[in-house]
């Protein structure tokens, strides 16, 4: 199976150990993976921001880069949310876009991961992965849902996941909003960070590097005892 | 112009009040999470309730009639008001006309939506609000901070300095029950002097032509009860088609606002007493505009429970008056826009897009959504600020094109990798402030694909 990956800009730019995981982990459970090079960013930040139209040709650059895959895998929920969610129906590419966790359980049917992580670990479900792609139940609605990212990570060998007191408040990130309503953002964050922290986290982990990127640069300016990983790489910790 | 984020950070900056009034709030969401979880049914109800708002919004000129036929039968007077000014008029009119200079007012958004309270006393009538939270507010002269609980951003050492001042209550004195008492008999000695008393709608019900209000005070029938005429303000939206209908709305409110099975007092008021005439105004300001709008249309469909307000993380820690609307929160920030899209343009901003105002809603209302259209329309009518546009336009050209992306990337990072510590994690750059920046990679991710994958695709 071919499967076209989608590795988001500040990934590529930022976090390439995200995208080296996400791609050897793929290969590894069996898939064919290409990474159409011409890629650069889904036009999130433009959109959230107002500028839709402005976002256009970044969508149609999109569109055409990922021409002909059946199956598109995206270590983001956040970037799939907005592909599938936002783009204009004409825009959007004509293979499933799945985050990666998504993919994983609901398309290759793989529950168990042979990966070891032997720490102490808090999920952080991100907002637009959870309430977006609905990867989980949210603690919000009453509802039976299995949680795909959960399920992944229990399955790793050593991990042991810590229990939070409100476990999928955002964390502050949202975007241009990290900018604009800074104070807001960051004490989201620490606020974030407190809970897991609290709780014995060692890892924080999610399915999103933007979320993590936000807590990261709080934990390094705090000098705080504590580190983020995106879940690929802890897939990926093989056994 | 509205000023969230300098608001917000104002609020942050009383580091110990805003965690005080995170915690609280978010109490009120945990209460909510336990009453709707112990009934299986919560997600049908929910259903049912958006369906029926969406019908009946979808048809609210023939409900709008129904009920005021319906209530004219039953002796009521029904009034109509296109603006906020026009129903000021008529209820300065109604107390006019019945020679009451008393007025006991129960809880009503539509009413401070209206400047009410200041119209009336500018024309010699007392009003006095009888739910306690909004009693301490107005005794301090600000607005609710929320739309159920009002003096919610007060301490009840706060509430004992006001009473001190203003009711002369024992200095020092916070007990909750000592001033909960002295609110009271404060209270008593308003309702006893009253000559009117108006009083918000939760529900109107067309084919009864009832209205239902609901109070934890039981306010409202002390109210109602003791004027000498009753008036009714509700928006045009609080309609509702059945009798059979109410049931599902009040399962549905009372859980959402306070985590309690019921309220304590739900009040229908349906023909006027001997003597005591009974007035109902209903209220359009902004309302059909609203309607006209196809996205924001269901933001109608509100029930006023303040779920999304306990919810949403940003007005937990920025309190309510740092978004300078009469309805905060994540559901006055798709109602508002529709008011004064310039004065509330940065209110759509104040949200993550987490969408956990969307999911504890009981009436289903898309509001992360919403907030996400009005974004859009905002930029199309050129209110955003430059230093928005100008870095997102050039970064939509920037994306657009692979090999121009590309050389960014490589120009950026090769520079962040260069330039000291300190310029980098600059306090100028509002990422910075608190935040440091990840480290720059001397590859991409994509280049080490090249490398490493030479034949990929």
């Amino acid at each position: 199976m071919k499967v076209g990956l989608f590795i988001p800009c500040y990934i590529d730019q930022f976090y390439p150990q995200v995208g080296v995981a996400t791609l050897e982990l793929l290969e590894h459970l069996g898939c064919e993976v290409v990474y159409p090079p011409g890629q650069t960013c889904c036009g999130q930040p433009l959109a959230n921001t107002g500028m839709e139209k402005a976002a256009q040709p970044t969508y149609d650059h999109f569109q055409e880069v990922f021409s002909g895959f059946d199956h598109i895998v995206a270590p983001s929920g956040s970037c799939v949310y907005h592909v599938v969610h936002h783009y204009p129906v004409e825009s959007r590419p004509q293979g499933k876009v799945w985050e990666l966790c998504d993919f994983i359980v609901n398309h290759l049917g793989v529950t168990q991961i042979a990966a070891s992580f032997p720490h102490k670990v808090g999920l952080h479900p991100s907002c637009h992965g959870l309430r977006g792609l609905r990867l989980g139940p949210d603690s919000e609605r009453v509802e039976d849902r299995p949680d795909v990212v959960r399920t992944l990570l229990a399955s790793v060998s050593g991990i042991e996941l810590v229990d939070l007191d409100r476990r999928d408040e955002c964390c502050g990130f949202g975007g241009t909003f990290a900018i604009t309503e800074e104070a807001v953002s960051v004490q989201m964050g620490l606020d974030k960070i407190s809970d897991h922290q609290r709780h014995g986290a060692e890892i924080i982990t999610g399915t999103d590097v933007s979320c993590l990127m936000h807590l990261e640069g709080l934990i390094r300016r705090q000098g705080l005892p504590l580190q983020t990983r995106h879940i690929a790489e802890i897939l990926n910790a093989r056994l | 112009m509205s000023q969230h984020p300098e608001a917000a950070a104002r609020f942050i900056a009383d580091n110990e009040r805003m965690a005080w009034h995170d915690r609280s709030i978010w109490n009120a969401r945990k209460k909510r999470d336990l009453a709707s979880h112990s009934i299986e049914e919560w997600e049908q109800l929910r259903s049912w309730a958006s369906d029926i708002k969406e019908h009946t919004l979808a048809h609210l000129d023939h409900y709008l009639e129904v009920f005021e036929k319906q209530a004219t039968a039953n002796g009521v007077k029904v009034h109509w008001a296109a603006t906020a000014e026009e129903h000021n008029r008529i209820v300065l009119g109604i107390l006019r006309e019945n020679e009451a200079r008393h007025m006991v007012k129960s809880k009503s958004m539509l009413t401070e939506e209206c400047h009410l309270n200041p119209f009336l006393e500018a024309n010699g009538i007392e009003v006095i609000d009888t739910d306690l939270g909004e009693r301490i507010v107005q005794l301090r002269e600000e607005i609710p901070s929320h739309i159920v609980t009002p003096a919610i951003h007060l301490k009840k050492e706060d509430v004992s300095k006001l009473f001190e001042e203003k009711l002369h209550t024992e200095p020092g004195n916070a007990d909750p029950t000592y001033l909960t008492r002295e609110a009271r008999k404060h209270l008593r000695a308003h309702f006893l002097a009253c000559d009117a008393a108006l009083t918000g709608v939760n529900f109107a019900v067309a084919e009864t032509g009832t209205v239902v209000v609901v109070t934890n005070e039981g306010n409202s029938d002390l109210g109602v009860h003791l004027g000498k005429v009753q008036i009714h303000s509700m928006g045009i939206e609080k309609l509702i088609p059945k009798w059979q209908d109410l049931g599902i709305f009040t399962r549905l409110l009372a859980r959402s606002a306070t985590g309690q099975p019921i309220s304590i007092y739900t009040s229908h008021y349906t023909k006027p007493r001997p003597d005591v005439p009974m007035h109902i105004i209903l209220v359009d300001n902004g309302r059909t505009e609203q309607l006209s709008r196809e996205h924001f249309r269901k933001s109608l469909a509100c029930i006023r429970c303040g779920a999304c307000m306990n919810t949403c993380p940003i007005y937990r820690r920025s309190g309510g008056h740092s978004y300078g609307s009469t309805i905060p929160g994540p559901i006055g920030s798709i109602l508002t826009p529709g008011k004064d899209l310039k004065k509330y343009s940065p209110l759509p901003f104040a949200s993550t897009l987490c969408g956990s105002c969307s999911d504890v809603c009981p009436v289903k209302i898309d509001i992360h959504d919403q907030l996400y259209r009005w974004r859009q329309i905002i930029a199309e009518e050129h209110l955003l600020p430059k230093y928005k546009t100008i870095p997102l336009g050039l970064a939509g050209r920037i994306f657009a094109r692979g090999k121009r992306y590309d050389q960014a990337g490589r120009i950026a990072r090769w520079w962040l990798r260069r330039l000291p510590a300190w310029m980098v994690n600059s306090r100028l750059n509002a990422w910075s402030k608190h935040r440091d920046l990840p480290n720059a990679p001397r590859n991409s991710f994509k280049e080490w694909y090249e490398q490493n994958r030479p034949h990929g695709s």
